[in-house]
């Protein structure tokens, strides 16, 4: 039976002996990543959905509450996140190359990155905390607009506030990859956790990229 | 050669059942065998509470007075019926039970692809359900399953957002059972399970899988906006605060409406497996069927719009959705004539899971053609929010998906429990459940025909007659729900020994012993006969003698 001879290389300590090979097992986990990733599309979808809305009702209302942002902090911030999702994937590269020496340090310029981003992010919710213009009891409509400018707040807190959710989650996982390559766990032959990170990271880059032109640029017209 | 036969005991064989015991290996099992058990125990708990609210509905509504509750306290009974029946069985029930046991069987696959999610899955969903559990043994909410705004998220008294997060990560528990089964479907099949060779079961779980990941994350965002709204005050779904309450049902029906369909399809993946089984014939229309469950899926994502025909949408809109919504019975119908065709002709056996998969293609049948008055705008202004749209998905439902799973129940519980159950009880509380159903809800068609609108505690005189046939339904129905469960564990103990393949059918599922052991396949299949092959079959059985 053909099945039954070992196969000739052995498998990394990884293998999971319910898939065919370790192939199959790197395939199965990189496509998971992907219908993962498809979710969240979905996920942030909703929410998009609802700005899109609002803002075609409320045009006026929604662009003067997006000159209140600080733009500056906010292309700054998306410097930040590119910047990342650079040292991410030469983290994925280094993994995959075998340049072990590299991956941690990549994965800790990664994580700095992205706790400078949720640092910048801190400051302008505060500022927004300062201002009053955090939606619920303690709002006041700012000058010049009316009401629905509380509805982009809303969607601007709970749009940010997720994407800062997933930062989190996100450094959280480079931590765990961290210890991971302390171990030495990965080889070229086995670093599918860190692909799949990467993946998640780079989403989260993209989720971004979307949001700054919706909430920052969309209708400017003062710095 | 026959030296010592009887000193040497024949060892028992170890299979996933008795490989391990004790409360932990249950608890933190991989095997989507053991977790398939898991899922069926918790399932039946939560639709028992569903039923048991169900219960207290037809006793109120016996009598045309509001005499036993409050309407208050009737609004949290159905909401809770409707909550418990939706996500926490009827959405997990077909997939998490007999999709997560079968899939990897059929495919002739060791595991599902990620064994430890499929665990993970199964905590969200109690996590989910133990909290949705808890508000409602602590007062309930009273929005109805809908959670509409800006009732749900300003004036309603009740436990909207412990609900609420409830469903929203038992949301997760359904999206990740989707992705384990769409990954597994791509990459584990055995060497010669082509696409073209996967069982009808799998590939409507496989479209199930695609609504999961597509369909609930929307739901999953739409509820957390809700809870923010009732913590925050955030007003996006608030008119008061400039904020629309129909972007919340179509943001909402984005997802319920599909969800109609993770629903339906998996009892279609079920029904086709029984119909070619009971049959003895290859499935009419391999290529067809398969198709149809994809277009079921995609449709799926197009119709959402006919429930709000009546909440101010645009005309122009309801127009598209209510077309498109006819389009479904497109593939819908597809389906019907495919099982009736392998069924003409064909070595037809009444065994107890034929009985209900002919009674799933009657009932399936009826509700899907109401659907269609449903779809047309004209008629569902006439009955939109009455007992006719009720019965109409309780058709779809009830006589669909439940006479699909307990048809699928039966048809694999030699599989799952390695036992037989008893042939004539399970003929019996077949037909009880038939009559008790339509005896249920087909009243409610006349009742909603004439004007009677759901959800309300007392009516008026003349629709009583009705009413108490309804509730009389009900409660042979109840009856014939109690009869299985009784006799599934009776057959636990003292049912006859199961062989690997019981009814003599196609199907990798049936070349493991039943019950299979941990890794399913002594050694992995290799897969040469296209499916439902049952002329190849009867030849070999003939050759062998």
């Amino acid at each position: 039976m053909a099945e039954a001879v070992p196969t000739a290389h052995a498998e990394p300590p990884q293998f999971q002996h319910h898939f065919v090979d370790m192939a199959a097992q790197r395939e199965a986990s990189s496509l998971g990543m992907w219908v993962f990733l498809v979710t969240e599309v979905l996920f942030f979808g909703g929410m998009f959905t609802a700005y899109v809305v609002y803002r075609a009702s409320f045009r006026h209302d929604f662009e003067g509450a997006s000159n209140l942002l600080d733009i500056r902090l906010g292309a700054f911030n998306t410097a930040v996140l590119i910047m990342s999702s650079l040292t991410m994937a030469l983290a994925v590269w280094a993994s995959a190359a075998g340049r072990r020496k590299l991956i941690i340090p990549f994965l800790l310029a990664t994580i700095l990155l992205g706790s400078v981003f949720l640092g910048v992010k801190f400051l302008e919710y505060k500022q927004k905390f300062e201002h009053h213009e955090v939606p619920g009891a303690h709002f006041v409509v700012p000058e010049g607009l009316a009401k629905p400018s509380e509805l982009f707040f809303s969607l601007y807190f709970c749009m940010t506030g997720l994407h800062a959710l997933h930062m989190i989650i996100g450094i959280g996982l480079l931590s765990w990859l961290i210890l991971k390559a302390r171990r030495g766990e990965f080889t070229p032959q086995y670093n599918t956790p860190v692909d799949l990170v990467g993946l998640y990271w780079h989403f989260v880059d993209i989720v971004w990229i979307f949001l700054f032109p919706l909430l920052y640029l969309l209708g400017r017209h003062t710095l | 050669m026959s030296a010592e036969p009887e000193v040497i005991a024949p060892p028992r064989r170890v299979d996933y059942l008795n490989v391990r015991y004790g409360v932990k290996s249950w608890l933190l099992t991989t095997d989507h065998k053991r977790i398939a058990i898991l899922y069926l125990i918790s399932v039946t708990f939560f639709f028992a509470i569903g039923g048991l609210m169900a219960a207290l509905i037809r006793l109120e509504l016996l009598t045309p007075e509001g005499d036993i509750f409050q309407s208050e306290f009737y609004n949290r009974i159905f909401t809770t019926h409707g909550v418990m029946m939706v996500f926490f069985f009827m959405i997990p029930a077909i997939p998490s039970v007999l999709g997560n046991f079968l899939i990897p069987l059929m495919i002739g696959a060791k595991d599902l692809a990620f064994p430890r999610i499929n665990l993970l899955s199964w905590y969200l969903y109690i996590v989910g359900a133990l909290l949705a559990f808890y508000a409602t043994v602590h007062g309930g909410l009273d929005t109805g399953w809908t959670f509409y705004t800006p009732y749900s998220t300003v004036y309603a008294n009740g436990w909207v957002v412990l609900t609420g997060v409830g469903v929203f990560i038992a949301g997760f528990s359904s999206i990740l059972t989707g992705l384990n089964f769409i990954v597994t479907i791509h990459t584990m099949r055995a060497p010669g399970m082509t696409w073209g060779r996967l069982p009808l079961f799998c590939w409507s779980m496989y479209a199930t899988g695609i609504i999961q990941i597509l369909g609930t994350p929307v739901i999953a965002i739409t509820l957390l906006l809700v809870v923010a709204e009732r913590v925050f005050h955030l007003g996006i779904f608030n008119p008061a605060q400039g904020g629309d309450p129909v972007l919340y049902q179509h943001l909402f029906w984005f997802y319920s409406h599909p969800a109609v369909y993770i629903m339906i399809l998996p009892a279609m993946a079920v029904i086709s497996e029984l119909i070619t089984a009971f049959s003895r014939k290859p499935i009419f229309g391999y290529k067809f069927i398969a198709a149809s469950s994809m277009a079921i899926a995609g449709l799926s994502f197009l119709v959402w719009g006919h429930h709000m025909f009546v909440s101010g949408q645009s005309i122009y809109a309801g127009l598209v959705f209510s077309i498109l919504s006819f389009l479904v019975a497109v593939p819908s119908a597809i389906k019907v004539f495919n099982w009736t065709a392998t069924m003409y002709r064909g070595s037809v056996s009444y065994q107890t899971p034929m009985l209900y998969a002919i009674g799933f293609i009657g009932l399936f049948t009826f509700g899907g053609l109401t659907g269609l008055f449903l779809a047309s705008m004209g008629l569902d202004i006439h009955v939109h929010d009455t007992y006719f749209i009720v019965a109409h998905f309780h058709y779809i439902m009830v006589g669909g998906t439940i006479m699909a799973y307990l048809g699928g129940l039966h048809f694999w519980w030699p599989k799952i429990s390695g036992k037989l159950y008893p042939e004539l009880w399970s003929r019996v509380s077949a037909w009880i459940i038939f009559i008790g159903f339509n005896l249920t809800f087909f009243p409610q068609f006349i009742l909603g025909y004439l004007g009677m609108p759901r959800r309300y505690h007392a009516y008026p005189e003349e629709f009583q007659v009705l009413n108490v046939l309804s509730t009389a339904g009900a409660s042979i129905l109840g009856i014939g729900y109690v009869i299985p469960l009784v006799y599934f564990f009776w057959s636990m103990r003292y049912g006859k020994d199961a062989s690997a393949n019981p009814w003599g059918v196609t199907g990798l599922e049936w070349q493991t012993p039943s019950p299979p052991p941990t890794e399913n396949f002594p050694e992995t299949p290799i897969v040469t006969n296209e499916p439902y092959d049952y002329l190849t079959a009867a030849r070999e059985a003939a050759v062998r003698g």
